[in-house]
Formats: structure tokens, sequence, C-alpha cells
């Protein structure tokens, strides 16, 4: 980057020698820039746009690593749409991961970040602790500690025994092993908390002494002042986590020791977009998988979008 | 609450004493809960191997630091050469991320190029787009590099600034930093380079810092990147040796593997205990999802 010292200032300060000429001109006007701007257009073209291109071209061929690409026109999309059990196994339980864990973990965020705003002492305390789990949420070692916490031998069968209670192996069971993930990242609500708590700070206060001088109760307050006001942040947070469920892995990979199972019942999307390509080298397969993924993401996102003009409520 | 409290009456104070201690007899409860899986794995880890440990209780007999020994050499490959692995890739892409986001910020909130608006369009694009569709062929791109087994395909990125997240961070920040500064030093002759070393680094390390403590974390806990480019146990990550280790042990040295999984999270705990108001604050004000 040293050579982005070389002078090529702006012509308007008068100083440094520009090459003459009009291609002179634009260089020196232009240059700076796109010296640094070198690094990222590298990074966009190598590493995002001409990858991005390519495998939307590899979901059209059937790629293996090995053999050159054949075109096969639809027949991936045609097979995942029609006949494979597997990705319709997946969708399933993506879809029951983000439809139950999202809303869970905001109710909890909420919740706590409400307690907090009431302006408790020792604040920061209770915020870090409340906050741990999220900053260690997505390591190998956390999903390690939920695979033994839901073992048969494991924490929660331990205290189910306090009560006389006999718990199943919840992880080897497929009735059971989506749920102690959904728990999982419940667990994990410290980020969406602070979301709120700063977003609740911003509650202007005479709102709620007006309300209650008229009298009105705390459950009328919530309804008619903290909810529409926090909806901007409601919504943040909830795009915002969905994406997030949608592409979550690694507890599953690792619960599942990268099977998806038993039976299927962990298998995220992301884990069989993996399987796919990593395990079997479909790579074509996996490119389609992919793509339907930021479909489906694409999709989630503009209807949050569209519907947000319905119940997000913004400062005029 | 900040604002100024209403006067009530003495029956209206005791009330609020209760519902304060209401209020920190529930949190306390909440908290123990929060952290009971946390402590269960730290005691698990300390505890003598012969202890049985479906039990819930949390203190061991006697404390034994057996677990750890054995878990830090329980596959071929050490640990120390794991954590040695994780703790070089973090660092470079630490430093690359800072980096290279830092130009590439700096050109998109202050230098004047002809289609600057183009590409910064195109930037924040870049933010939503799941990563999925770039992965295979990246992972082609640096099979056919002959990259695969070393650190670069996790490194080389960075220093080419595609976390677009933090551009998007550094570019709000220098926008906000006056721009008589700059112009001033223009005006003497100062090129691009100097303004951007001399003024913006200087005046913008607080965004800095909150780039490389997410940087640092992220790549500390990515599994998924070291799990498709890393197939040598030499060169593993903690992470990928932690799963390794899950894989080889199954549920039969429950305590080792508690063990080496505390120590994996002992980097994140560290930055979370020193830098834990700039991580609050960089997800209170940018949103981050952890």
């Amino acid at each position: 980057m040293s050579s982005a010292s070389s002078p090529v200032t702006a012509p308007a300060s008068g100083r440094g020698y520009a090459p003459p000429g009009r291609l002179g001109r634009i260089l020196s006007r232009n240059g700076p820039g796109y010296l640094f701007l070198l690094p990222w257009l590298i990074g966009f073209f190598g590493l995002t746009l001409g990858p991005a291109l390519s495998s939307l071209y590899l979901s059209f061929t059937d790629y293996d690593l090995i053999q050159a690409p054949n075109w096969v026109g639809l027949a991936n999309y045609v097979r995942i749409a029609t006949a494979d059990p597997k990705f319709n196994a997946a969708m399933h339980v993506t879809f029951l991961y983000v439809a139950l864990s999202v809303p869970l973990k905001l109710m909890f965020a909420l919740a706590v970040a409400m307690a907090f705003n009431r302006g408790i002492a020792g604040l920061p305390l209770y915020r870090a602790i409340f906050y741990l789990p999220s900053l260690l949420g997505s390591s190998v070692a956390i999903a390690v500690l939920w695979r033994q916490l839901f073992a048969a031998d494991g924490l929660v069968n331990g205290m189910l025994a306090w009560f006389g209670f006999q718990g199943p192996s919840w992880i080897s069971n497929p009735h059971y092993s989506l749920y102690t993930l959904v728990v999982l990242s419940v667990w994990q609500f410290g980020s969406p908390m602070i979301i709120f708590l700063a977003g609740l700070r911003q509650i202007p206060g005479d709102l709620y002494e007006a309300a209650e001088i008229d009298g009105a109760s705390n459950w009328r307050k919530f309804w008619r002042i903290t909810l529409p006001l926090l909806t901007p942040v409601i919504f943040f947070n909830f795009v915002v986590q969905t994406i997030d469920a949608f592409k979550a892995f690694t507890p599953a990979f690792i619960i599942s020791e990268g099977t998806g199972g038993p039976i299927n019942s962990t298998l995220f999307y992301t884990l069989y977009l993996y399987q796919e390509a990593f395990g079997f080298f479909r790579m074509g397969y996996a490119s389609a998988l992919a793509w339907i993924l930021v479909i489906i993401i694409s999709l989630f996102t503009a209807f949050a979008f569209l519907s947000s003009r319905y119940w997000v409520h913004y400062d005029e | 609450m900040n604002r100024p409290p209403i006067p009530r009456g003495p029956g209206a104070a005791r009330h609020s004493i209760r519902r304060s201690a209401f209020i920190h007899a529930g949190l306390i409860v909440a908290s123990f809960v929060m952290l009971y899986p946390l402590l269960w794995m730290l005691s698990g880890s300390l505890r003598p191997e012969n202890e049985i440990f479906g039990g819930s209780s949390l203190i061991p007999s006697h404390i034994s630091l057996d677990a750890f020994v054995r878990g830090w050499n329980g596959l071929q490959i050490s640990f120390g050469t794991f954590f040695w692995n994780s703790l070089v890739i973090s660092v470079l892409a630490t430093i690359g991320n800072v980096f290279a986001c830092s130009l590439t910020a700096y050109a998109f909130a202050r230098l004047k190029f002809r289609g600057r608006n183009f590409w910064f369009a195109l930037m924040l694009g870049t933010l939503m787009l799941p990563y999925h569709v770039t992965l295979i062929p990246q992972y082609i791109l640096f099979l056919d590099m002959g990259w695969v087994n070393t650190i670069l395909p996790l490194v080389v990125p960075k220093y080419l600034a595609v976390d677009a997240f933090f551009i998007f961070l550094m570019v709000q920040f220098f926008r906000g930093i006056p721009r008589e500064l700059d112009e001033a030093a223009m005006m003497d002759g100062c090129s691009a380079w100097r303004i951007y070393r001399k003024i913006m680094l200087p005046l913008s390390l607080p965004v800095m810092a909150t780039a490389a403590i997410f940087s640092f974390l992220w790549t500390w806990e990515d599994f998924f990147g070291p799990l498709i480019y890393l197939n040598d146990m030499k060169s593993y990550t903690v992470q990928i040796g932690l799963r390794t280790f899950v894989d080889s042990t199954g549920s039969s040295d429950w305590s080792s593997l508690f063990a080496m999984s505390i120590l994996s999270l002992i980097p994140i705990f560290l930055l979370f205990l020193f830098f834990q108001r700039a991580l609050i604050e960089g997800i209170a004000t940018t949103g981050m999802k952890r």
C-alpha cells in the first residue's frame, strides 16, 4: 500500500505533479480511492461475486470434484423438489427449529431486558451473567456440554431423578433431540436482550408518567407504550435471529456427530448441505441446495420488510 | 431509570422495597439457572475419574487435575498444538480484518472517486449474502491452488476485506470524524495514506478495538471453516480438536472432554472479562448477533 503515498493528492491542492493529459487527470482524481479499495475489489470479484456466479452455474451441473461438470439443466432442482426425502426432513427440522427457537428467545430477551430497565442495583453484573452464554454460544465446547447435559445419565436426568422421574436419553431420542437444540438456542438470549435494553432506554420516560397520571395499569402501559415503541427493535432482532437460526450448524453437528440423526431429527439444512458437499462431494447438487437456502432467506427477509409496514412503528 | 422519581407516600416506598427484593430474588435464581450448566462443566472437569458422574451436585469430593492431563494428551497430537494453531489463525485473521476493512472503509467514507456509490451499494449487498453460495466455488478454488490443509483459506480472505459488516461499521465511525481535520491536512499536502495513518486510525481506536475483539472471537469460535479446510490433525484448531476428541472418547471420559472444553473457552472468557464494556456496547450500538 505504500504506493498510495506517492504524490497523487487532490488536484485542488495544486501540489504534487499529476501526469499530464486527460488520462492523467482521471488517474490522479480516482487513483487513491481505487488503491485503497484494491484489497476489497480483489476479494469482491475473486471471493464473492465470482464464486456466487460459479455456484449458480454449478447448481445446473453434476459436478463431483473429479470429472468435469456436465450441464444437467434443472435436474438438481427437480430432484430436490420431488424426490429427495432427506431434503424434506431438513426443511421440516429447520423450519421447526426457527419457528420455536426465535420467538422463545426473543420473549426471554424482552422479559429480562424489561426487568433490567427498572433500574435495579447490580445491573452490570446481572447483565454480564445473562450475556455470557450468548457470547460462548457457538463454541464446540458448549455443544459438547449440551450433549452431556441431556445424555441418559446427564444433569437434566439427574435433576429429574430428585423428583422421582426417569428421564429418557434426550439426545438419542428422535422425539426430543431437536428440542434440546431449541433449549440451547433460547439459553443464548443475551445479545437480543442487550439490544432490547438499548431500545427500552430510548423510550421517553414522560410517556409513562403521563400514563400513570391517567391511571393506566402496568399491563396497559406495556401494550400501549412499550410494545409499540419497541417494534423497530423487535423487528430488527426478529430478522437477525431468524436468518441466524436458518444458518445454524455447529450444535447439530456435534450432538449428532455429523449425521443429523437420530433418524434425521437434527438434520439442519446447513448440515445436509455440508453432507452433500463434503461427505459425498456432490458439488453440483449442494450448490443447488445453497441457492435454495438463499431464496428461502431472501423471501423471508422480503416478507418481513413488507409486513413491517403494518406493525412496525417508526417515528415520523 | 434515569427520570426523576414521582413523589409518593411512605406506603409506596415500602412497596417498592418489597418489589425490588422480589426482582432481585428472581434475577438471582435466573442467574443461577443460566450459569449452572457452565459450573457443572467446570466441576465435572475437576472431578476424580472414579466419581460417578450422573449426579447433579456441583462439589466434587476432592479436586483433581487429572482430567486436564488426560485430555491434553488424549489424541495423537496434544491440545497444545491445537491451541497454537487457533491462536495463529485468530491473530492473523484479526490483523487482516482490521487492516483491510479500515482501508476499504476509509475509501468509502472519505475519498472521492468515480463509481464510489456503486461499489458502496455492492458492498452493502454482500452484507446480506449467506456464505453458503460462495462456499463451494471458494473450496474448489482453494483446492486448485493447493491451499487446502493450510491456514491460508482461513486467513488470506480476511486481508481482502470479505467481512462487509466491519467495513460498514468503520464507515459509520469515520463519517463521524470532523471533515475539517483531514481537509486541513490535505491542504497541507498530506497524501491520502498519511491522512489514513496519522489522522483516521488514531481517532478511531474504539471502533478498531470493537472490530478486533469480534474478529478474534468469531475466528476462535469458527467451526465450519477449519472443518472443511483442515484435514491433517497437525493443523487442527481447538474447535476441530475438540470435535475429534468427542468422536474418539464418546461418553467414556466426560471429565477430560469437559476439561478441554473449559480450556477452549478461556480465551473468550478473558476477552469477556477485560473488554466487557466494548462487547456490550458493540452489540447495543451495532446490533451484532453475538
